[in-house]
């Protein structure tokens, strides 16, 4: 369905500026963009592209330290420069909008019930009590289940997916002519993804409201919306109807991000390469309270009672959604955990072994992990970062020999060699996890366990970073445990994969025939959320 | 979003680049806060006053000058003109001698003076005993010796601040009293420091049972009324200057204990010390590259702020006449004793509340000011 | 709830033991006793004085005496105001003290409250910059520097209150040292609330609250003062139970019958028990205040459940 008529909401010429102690920082420039009624847009960037910024201005809910100018209607009715007041007659009514953190979105002190209640109250005026079957109505409107008890909850008290559902019955109060979704399933698990999407594809074909949609994803517009805006560095460099632009991309930037999406395969280690990593039956256990005063003793099993096998060479990859275990199990194996069960490094026991012991083992197992902005020390200098590992495992050498090893170092992550005397907040979200790499790598390990290294990064830094660790992987002959939610990207580095679910393996085999022929209901709906639109646009 | 892949694309031997660390950053942003900045200068100021200005000062800070008991503060020298005639009437009456006549002529005072008997010139002693005057001599006598001319160099002084109830110069007094609350301050904090930091690491960085058990013991003196165990230790040791510091700064470490303690349990949980420790990384490297370097911001923020604390804990206890013994004298000494003369002598309570309170407002609005450049995100 | 109320008050008592320990020991270590007059009494009076208060008894015995006692409710008599017993000094001085700390803390909070919430919603703004220097102001400025300054101003120049003297509690005899009281803590408290309300005012679901086109009065009021509100609660345990308590400049400098100031006249006069019954009074203020923040930080967060 291609929505007619004129515009209902549009922007002329907006611009987006932010006064900061760092100078101006000018986040949305001179942008034109029309919403229909009833019609779905999408506008599509990376991070810092100032996609959220501009419908933030557009809804007045920008920091206070930004200022717009242009020009934003709402059927004729210029929004820019309202007094909250006057404001306050679209948002909520006219004009609503869902958030990327449902964790946080919602209130934590008042209930579910009170604050799906609340746009009605105040625009409505009517009292609580009669928006309460309205309420009712709204919670059953977006799948939540047993919605009467539902109402009396606490936000705490709610998955991430039914904050989210509540988020979009509150929007969806005042029956708005349109609903902005800013990223609203990044935060959720691809299972509870999917459903999101689904629900709101639902609630359009049946309220009939225009949807923006905005997101850094092209996967969900190909499937979801009418027309694409594409955003880089606060400007909309492309935009048209969505399969024009997904299948003639014109703008460099746009046809990177459509290439953006991993690909190739890694093949599969013969069975005739020597066992490098073993764990039987491996656990662990997390005791939660037992204080002094609390008899309540809680017990998570994080890791309950898992096998592997890993041969030189090979990459396992380990998907799952938050909360399966995956990075315990990462970390557990590395003995960075205490855990119950064997470990076998080469044939040697790593279990029973002292921290003095293991010491020498630890420059063959190492670690990178997902956050490149908590892993770096932040008072520490790029160089120092790189060879701490060298302080431990080769202390013989001299502070001009250890430089000119970060120096070479840096250089294999394809970083220039002179920005070692740099501090790691000079650096992009890309650029940290090269340095996190580099870390790992000039120590010259076996096995390297990462753990979701790409899962911060924009897609096309994230393709970049995936390159580079192949790249390594066949210079060195590494090992590697590749933990991630993502499993377009475990499909692109793994030869066997591990599927977790509340500590279990699930699922596990060769990638392509778990790929291919999931035989496991849960491995089954991870692949259908993940591929979803791959699948679908195939069969277009 | 831009990555640098140009390796080796600088000429051969080029330097590596200097960074800016978030220790420079955090300097810069300081020096832009303008409030920040002229406290840093007034607390220099005041430091060199204190440290200095007793050297200077004409009065020792001990010096009681009886005829000056209680003067207000003034920018003209004392004795006034109308204070000569008594202050000499004073004098000669303690040696029993008549006054008759005196005028004033370039700094010198001449006094004629009668007595029924012979006059003996050392009475000239009696007037260079009184603090006004000195250098005096016999002029002219009489052949009886009954009738004398005495001539004496009225002495000129300044009290720019006032004199206290004893008769000795504010403003000396109010700079060794700055000397003694600074000193304190810094020292205490230092004591503090020391305590706290090391108190706060182990306990944090060790964990489990000794942390508890660590943090258990600081609870409890918590709970106990603090000036307890000051003046405990001031019963114990006589009011002495440097046990006065190591109490207040054995009270203030509790603070400092649990904000370093708090940092390490965050910090130890960081990805960065976990990649450490995947290093193969020892507790000694883990304590000293990565938890020191960053529980280092708070504590600097906090210590800036403990400096006025400790002073106005000092004062507080001086206050209460447990603190430095006279002539000794510190801010809180003079505040007391100006609050004590407050009918009459505001001078007394003006002037050391002014110095104390500027000192502390600078401290206040540097520690503000260190908060603000070592944890931006809150602008 | 109220099994949470009687597990926090026995966890209590290890604490109160804890420190009537210590307590007793520390001050009986220091040197002189409460009977060292300037003029030595004879022997013979010396030794009556201490057989009658059991002074002569090893120091082990007496204070597992004083122990019996505190389990009987009994703070003993004081040694230096010989006619009252402690519980009797307290029973005058505490209601006194009390009246005081209630009507200076309940100031603070609504004036430091909505100082706070004002500078919050004019961050860096002239109101804001203002509020700030004055709450400065406060912070640093000591009582006892207040204390004879408001005096001088409303007492001696202007003459409109009493310069000091409790005039059995005549009201405008309780004016200043509210005020004096009252003014640090209105500092702190508007510090602690622009703070928060700050830090709330940014947070994710006030952006909702505003993007559902909620008026500002119900943004402020009710989703955001209500969050900001929780650390202003947990600063006010401790700072309700030293106003409650009495302060002992306050006291001196306005000559009010109050209990602040015994401690220090039982620690200068060695009167053992005066001083071990501030010290446990002090200690059950902090500790009852402590949990009724807890427990009100229950009806605030309902995601703080003691059960």
């Amino acid at each position: 369905m291609t929505a007619t008529g004129d515009p209902i909401l549009e922007s002329r010429d907006l611009n987006v500026r932010f006064a900061t102690p760092d100078g101006e920082v000018h986040a949305v420039r001179g942008v034109d963009l029309r919403v229909r009624a009833g019609e779905t847009i999408a506008i599509v960037g990376e991070s810092g592209s100032g996609k959220s910024q501009l419908m933030m201005a557009t809804m007045g809910l920008l920091a206070q330290n930004g200022r717009t100018e242009g020009s934003v209607r709402f059927r004729g009715q210029e929004l820019l420069g309202l007094s909250a007041r006057a404001l306050n007659r679209y948002r909520g009514q006219k004009l609503s909008m869902i958030f990327q953190e449902p964790m946080t979105s919602l209130d934590p002190l008042y209930t579910i019930g009170r604050q799906i209640a609340e746009p009605l109250v105040h625009h409505k005026g009517i009292s609580r009590a009669e928006a309460r079957p309205r309420v009712l109505e709204l919670l059953k409107l977006v799948g939540i289940p047993e919605p009467e008890r539902r109402l009396d909850s606490y936000p705490h008290e709610l998955s991430g997916g039914q904050r989210q559902r509540a988020m979009i019955a509150m929007a969806l109060a005042n029956g708005p002519e349109i609903l902005i979704a800013d990223e609203p399933t990044t935060a959720l698990d691809v299972t509870i993804q999917a459903q999101i999407l689904e629900l709101l594809a639902d609630l359009q074909r049946r309220l009939g409201m225009a949807i923006v949609f905005i997101t850094h994803d092209l996967g969900i517009v190909r499937d979801f919306a009418e027309r694409v805006y594409v955003m880089q560095e606060g400007r909309v460099v492309e935009t048209g109807p969505t399969a024009q632009i997904l299948a003639r991309p014109e703008h460099a930037y746009t046809q990177m991000l459509l290439a953006a999406e991993p690909e190739g395969r890694k093949p599969t280690v013969p069975a005739g390469e020597p066992l490098l990593l073993e764990g039987r039956d491996l656990k662990v256990v997390f005791r939660i309270g037992g204080g002094w005063l609390s008899r309540v003793r809680h017990e998570v099993r994080a890791v309950d009672g898992i096998d592997l096998v890993l041969r030189e060479g090979q990459t396992l990859g380990v998907v799952g959604e938050s909360g399966s275990g995956k990075s315990t199990l990462g970390r557990a194996l590395l003995r960075l955990l205490p855990s119950e069960g064997a470990i076998r490094y080469k044939g040697r026991d790593l279990q029973g072994q002292d921290r003095a012991a293991l010491r020498p083992l630890r420059r063959e197992l190492q670690l990178v992990f997902q956050d490149p902005f908590g892993s770096l020390s932040p008072r520490m200098t790029v160089g120092q970062i790189v060879t701490e590992g060298l302080l431990v495992h080769e202390p013989e050498l001299s502070a001009k020999e250890r430089d000119r090893r970060a120096a070479q170092a840096l250089e294999e992550v394809q970083l220039d060699p002179l920005m070692r005397n740099r501090f790691p907040h000079e650096f992009s979200g890309g650029q940290r996890q090269r340095i996190a790499i580099a870390r790992a790598m000039i120590l010259k390990p076996k096995l390297v366990v990462l753990d979701e290294p790409t899962s911060a990064l924009d897609r096309s830094v994230q393709k970049q970073v995936l390159a580079l660790l192949r790249e390594l992987q066949a210079a060195n002959g590494l090992t590697y445990i590749f933990i991630s939610h993502d499993l377009a990207v475990v499909r692109a580095m793994a030869d066997e994969v591990l599927v977790m679910k509340d500590g279990r393996v699930v699922e596990r085999g060769i990638t392509e025939a778990i790929y291919e022929r999931p035989h496991e209901a849960y491995t089954r709906a991870l692949i259908a959320a993940a591929f979803r639109h791959e699948a679908r646009s195939g069969v277009s | 979003m831009a990555l640098a892949q140009r390796p080796a694309e600088e000429p051969a031997g080029a330097e590596p680049q200097r960074g800016r660390s978030l220790w420079d950053d955090a300097w810069a942003r300081l020096k832009a806060n303008r409030a920040a900045v002229a406290s840093a200068a007034l607390l220099a100021l005041m430091l060199f006053a204190c440290v200095v200005g007793p050297w200077l000062s004409p009065h020792p800070f001990d010096a009681v000058y009886r005829s000056y008991v209680k003067v207000p503060a003034s920018l003209a020298p004392y004795p006034r003109a109308e204070q000569i005639g008594p202050s000499l009437e004073s004098a000669l009456r303690r040696a029993r001698v008549t006054l008759e006549d005196w005028r004033e002529e370039g700094g010198r005072v001449f006094v004629t003076v009668t007595s029924g008997r012979a006059i003996d010139p050392r009475t000239t002693r009696y007037l260079d005993r009184a603090n006004d005057f000195s250098d005096t001599r016999v002029e002219e006598a009489s052949e009886d010796g009954k009738r004398m001319v005495f001539s004496a160099e009225v002495e000129r002084l300044y009290f720019l601040f006032g004199t206290d109830a004893n008769g000795r110069d504010l403003l000396t007094r109010t700079l060794i009293a700055g000397r003694i609350s600074l000193t304190i301050g810094l020292l205490a904090t230092l004591v503090a420091l020391f305590i706290g930091v090391t108190y706060g690491a182990v306990s944090g960085y060790l964990g489990g049972r000794v942390d508890t058990m660590m943090m258990r013991v600081v609870d409890i003196l918590y709970s106990l009324p603090f000036i307890f165990f000051v003046i405990l230790l001031v019963v114990f040791f006589g009011r002495n200057f440097v046990l006065m510091f190591i109490a207040v700064g054995a009270i203030e470490w509790l603070d400092m204990a649990r904000i370093v303690r708090g940092q390490t349990l965050s910090i130890k949980r960081q990805e960065y010390v976990q990649a450490a420790e995947a290093l193969g990384v020892g507790s000694r490297g883990i304590l000293r590259r990565h938890v020191v370097p960053n529980t280092l911001g708070p504590v600097v923020i906090y210590m800036t702020l403990m400096v006025p604390k400790v002073i106005l804990l000092e004062s507080f206890l001086s206050f209460l006449g447990l603190g430095v013994q006279e002539p000794m004298t510190s801010w809180g000494v003079l505040i007391a004793e100006g609050a004590r003369n407050i009918q009459g002598a505001t001078w007394m309570l003006t002037f050391p509340s002014l110095f104390l309170m500027a000192t502390l407002f600078a401290l206040n609005f540097i520690g503000d000011g260190l908060r603000d450049a070592l944890d931006p995100k809150d602008r | 709830m109220l099994s949470y109320v009687a597990r926090r008050f026995f966890g209590a008592v290890p604490t109160l033991f804890i420190i009537v320990t210590v307590a007793f020991f520390l001050i009986r270590v220091a040197p002189g006793g409460p009977f060292d007059l300037e003029r030595p009494l004879e022997a013979k009076v010396m030794e009556n004085l201490n057989r009658i208060y059991q002074l002569d008894k090893p120091l082990w015995h007496q204070y597992l005496l004083y122990l019996e006692s505190l389990l009987r409710g009994d703070l003993g008599p004081s040694f230096y105001f010989r006619d009252f017993s402690v519980s009797e000094l307290f029973a005058r001085g505490l209601p006194i003290s009390i009246q005081l700390g209630c009507a200076a803390l309940l100031l603070a909070l609504l004036v430091g409250g909505l100082l706070g919430v004002i500078a919050a919603l004019r961050q860096n703004r002239g109101t804001d910059v203002a509020v700030m220097a004055t709450a400065t102001f406060g912070i640093t400025v000591p009582n006892f520097v207040v204390a004879p300054l408001l005096t001088l101003l409303f007492a001696i120049w202007l003459g409109w209150l009493p310069a000091g003297g409790w005039g059995d509690g005549a009201l405008a005899n309780k004016i200043l040292p509210i005020l004096t009281l009252a003014l640090p803590q209105i500092a702190i408290i508007a510090r602690l609330t622009r703070g928060s309300m700050i830090e709330m005012l940014r947070a994710n679901h006030i952006r909702t609250a505003r993007a559902n086109g909620l008026p500002g009065y119900v943004v402020v009021g009710v989703h955001a003062l209500r969050g900001a509100l929780l650390p202003v609660v947990s600063y006010l345990g401790p700072a309700a139970a030293a106003l409650l308590t009495g302060s002992v400049v306050i006291e001196t400098i306005f000559g009010i019958p109050g209990v602040g100031r015994y401690f220090v006249q039982g620690a200068l006069n060695r009167d053992y028990t005066l001083v071990m019954g501030t010290v446990i009074m002090i200690a059950l203020f902090i500790i009852v205040f402590n949990l009724i923040v807890d427990l009100l930080y229950a009806v605030l967060d309902p995601r703080v459940r003691y059960d």
